[in-house]
């Protein structure tokens, strides 16, 4: 299977995605640029952390309108396997793929820490693999991570059950010391109505190998290797 | 003509930029000053001389990309 990595000018995640995808996963991967539009025949699609268009505006505010975004949310409508990972998952908020949006950290500080995120749901392309309760220790690195919804939206995400993530503590309780940035509900990652696609703050490829000092990140990109072996959800560009 | 467009974070949406600054000019004396919100100020120059059609064009762009209406809401002036 192929993983397809969009790269953004200002991406710098892309090349530790490909790392984790080709040499760790041992599957097949390829940059995509995104003033492209073929997306290459990718099984998944990840868009990468970083700082596209430098935060310009708002953080993925520019990116979500490069040439390769309609071919990404084609692949989205088809029910493709899209993970946004920090950058990545602003800029699918940003593009309306999922609700929501990004305000600043609660801090007013950029935060680059080791956390713990509990998985809430397993029925992602991204987390099958995974258990529910799973408690995982991932980084972040991020200035915008203060995940905001209306209330009436963050009632429907919950109702529906697309909250993925929550920041916890390493015994996978939530609680307001363990919440980094000041995010509602204390939102890591979601995914959208159709479950496809997913966004996180957390970097689950800089947690991939022990060399990193957390393997716990890999389950998530195992788990949508997972979902093309399957067969589930699948939807070749 | 040109188009001067404000955005701001709705009530309803945590400004932690403004109240850090808020928190600052408490500490430096100001404690008169009760909050503060930060924005955003975009000047457009824009080809039209028809000032609703600045209006419209500036406003557009406001939906389209200055703003984020799920956080902020804007207000557009042109002269």
């Amino acid at each position: 299977m192929k993983f397809g990595i969009v790269v953004f000018p200002g991406s710098n995640c892309d090349h530790d995605a490909y790392h984790a995808t080709r040499h760790i996963l041992g599957q097949d991967a390829e940059y995509l640029w995104h003033k492209d539009t073929d997306l290459k025949g990718a099984d998944v699609l990840i868009l990468p952390g970083g700082f596209s268009y430098g935060d310009y505006l708002r953080t993925g505010a520019i990116a979500r309108f490069s040439p390769i975004m309609p071919a990404v949310q084609a692949f989205a409508a088809k029910g493709g396997p899209v993970l946004g990972i920090c950058n990545g998952f602003q800029i699918l908020l940003e593009a309306g793929l999922i609700p929501g949006a990004m305000l600043r950290n609660r801090t007013v500080k950029f935060v680059c820490a080791h956390v713990h995120i509990r998985v809430e749901q397993t029925d992602t392309p991204f987390t099958n693999s995974a258990r529910k309760g799973q408690v995982l220790r991932i980084p972040i690195a991020h200035g915008e991570g203060n995940y905001f919804a209306a209330p009436e939206v963050l009632a429907k995400l919950e109702a529906n059950r697309q909250v993925i993530f929550r920041y916890t503590t390493a015994q996978g309780d939530v609680t307001d010391e363990a919440n980094p940035n000041g995010s509602i509900a204390s939102i890591a990652g979601l995914c959208n109505e159709a479950r496809n696609v997913v966004g996180m703050m957390p970097h689950p490829e800089r947690a991939s190998e022990s060399a990193l000092g957390s393997a716990d990140g890999r389950v998530i990109l195992e788990s949508a290797v997972q979902s093309i072996k399957s067969g589930v959800l699948v939807a070749r560009a | 003509m040109r188009a001067r467009v404000f955005v701001t974070l709705k009530p309803s949406v945590f400004d932690p930029q403004g109240k850090t600054i808020a928190d600052a000019l408490h500490s430096l004396g100001y404690g008169g000053v009760e909050d503060v919100r930060q924005g955003k100020y975009f000047e457009l120059d824009l080809a039209t001389s028809e000032a609703a059609q600045a209006k419209k064009l500036a406003a557009e762009v406001a939906d389209k990309l200055l703003a984020n209406p799920i956080i902020e809401s804007y207000r557009v002036e042109v002269e």
